[in-house]
């Protein structure tokens, strides 16, 4: 296990301007404004929180993983990343993470892939990608699967080797673990509380997740 | 009938192949990056999904045995044949911001078509002549190109991976849109901007499976074949 990095935050929750409670298999959008504040809480420990943005003012510029690890030169998510967008613009940078180490490389589970993964009999199982599908359906925003790029897991741990190889190992959360990032430009923000029972990325035990958020 | 083309330094490609067709790329000279994306011919909703495909194989490269997968579990092409044994799937594709910070300026109008492109414009380009776009253009995968991790995570991008005459076969389980860019790898480290072509060639090749490697490679790997072939019932 490499290096962690922990760094709490100075907001208090009485503090905050909203907040809601995300069972396990539920899903959210909300929209984020450039300077507000998104924490998002474990409240259970080791539950995966399948996230994704999109920028308000323009639905084509949205999250993108492969942009935010090649320009941090980094594969894990900690204080001090900045999410980086299709068009390689900041999202939001995370200011606060006491788990200290999210995934941005294992996308969101789907009834297909955890076919492919598990058995061609799990395809009716509930998945974050269908509750991806479903917010996007019906938040009234122009947004379909076609807008649905690679998200980021809160609180999943996916290492890879220097050799290459990958897995999906039991988390590195623990319960009241958060992640806290700042917005710097207004946004859209998706999240699927994740369902997944085929694997440990949430300890075998789906639990609900909290967001918080301030104004600036 | 053979095809055979051979695409410049710089260059893109684009071509609907039907599914049992064999996908050769050979780099002529070393040091050749090729950025891909894979969309189902008949539905592009259904396109590549890195994510899906890494976690299904357990692997943050790609190499022989390999099946890469749709976001609708289907195998979209498998990795028949590979001399390199890495090839990446974190890297993403370059821009024109980074290709200028890498290796210089060289517009079309001082350099005409020996000017710098990058991987970003020509997948739009070619995306667009298939009816597709900006919200098309998912994550990729750099062929001929390896990206490192080390145990805290930090990434890099190794230097003379590929050399001349390295290939690496791709086998149609679909019919699929292939969109190339032959163009630096984005964390290339920059000098020179490469030189280096890239030969295709596509030829037919009948199905098999009880023998076939990838088919064999992992349970997912079959998994995801039987998948796409249900496409065709």
């Amino acid at each position: 296990m490499s290096t962690l990095n922990y760094k709490e935050s100075s907001l208090r929750r009485e503090s905050a301007s909203y907040s809601q409670i995300i069972p396990a298999g539920e899903g959210w959008i909300y929209r984020i404004n450039a300077g507000e504040t998104l924490r998002i809480v474990d409240l259970c420990g080791n539950q995966a929180a399948d996230t994704f943005f999109f920028n308000a003012d323009d639905l084509s510029e949205r999250y993108s993983a492969q942009d935010t690890l090649r320009e941090q030169s980094a594969l894990y998510l900690t204080t001090g990343a900045r999410l980086v967008s299709n068009l390689c613009r900041t999202m939001l940078a995370i200011t606060a993470d006491t788990c200290g180490r999210h995934d941005t490389i294992g996308g969101a589970c789907a009834a297909e892939s955890n076919m492919v993964r598990y058995d061609l009999g799990k395809r009716f199982m509930h998945n974050c990608r269908d509750t991806f599908l479903l917010q996007l359906a019906i938040s009234g925003l122009p947004l379909t699967k076609r807008d649905l790029a690679h998200n980021i897991n809160f609180f999943m741990n996916v290492p890879v080797t220097p050799e290459g190889g990958l897995k999906f190992d039991d988390g590195v959360s623990e319960p009241g673990k958060y992640v806290e990032m700042v917005a710097a430009m207004n946004i859209h923000c998706l999240i699927s509380n994740c369902p997944q029972l085929n694997n440990p990325c949430n300890g075998y035990n789906p639990t609900p997740i909290e967001v918080l958020i301030w104004q600036p | 009938m053979d095809f055979d083309e051979t695409i410049p330094a710089g260059a893109m490609w684009s071509m609907r192949v039907p599914r049992q067709r064999v996908i050769r790329l050979t780099a002529i000279e070393a040091g050749a990056n090729v950025s891909a994306l894979f969309y189902n011919a008949s539905n592009p909703l259904d396109r590549l999904n890195v994510p899906d495909t890494l976690k299904a194989l357990h692997t943050a490269k790609l190499t022989r045995g390999h099946v890469l997968m749709s976001d609708m579990g289907n195998a979209m092409v498998s990795m028949i044949e590979d001399s390199l044994g890495w090839h990446d799937p974190l890297g993403g594709h370059s821009t024109a911001a980074q290709i200028e910070a890498a290796f210089g300026a060289r517009p079309y109008q001082e350099a005409l078509n020996n000017f710098h492109r990058n991987a970003r414009d020509n997948f739009l380009i070619e995306l667009s002549k298939h009816g597709l776009g900006i919200r098309d253009l998912v994550a990729n995968v750099n062929l001929f190109s390896k990206v490192t991790c080390d145990l805290d995570g930090r990434l890099q991008w190794v230097p003379d991976h590929c050399p001349a005459g390295a290939f690496v076969e791709l086998r149609t389980e679909i019919d699929v849109i292939v969109v190339l860019a032959n163009c630096p790898h984005p964390m290339h480290t920059g000098g020179e901007y490469p030189s280096s072509a890239v030969r295709i060639n596509i030829f037919e090749c009948p199905p098999r499976e009880a023998d076939d490697y990838c088919f064999n490679f992992r349970p997912e790997c079959s998994r995801a074949i039987k998948l796409a072939r249900r496409l065709f019932i």
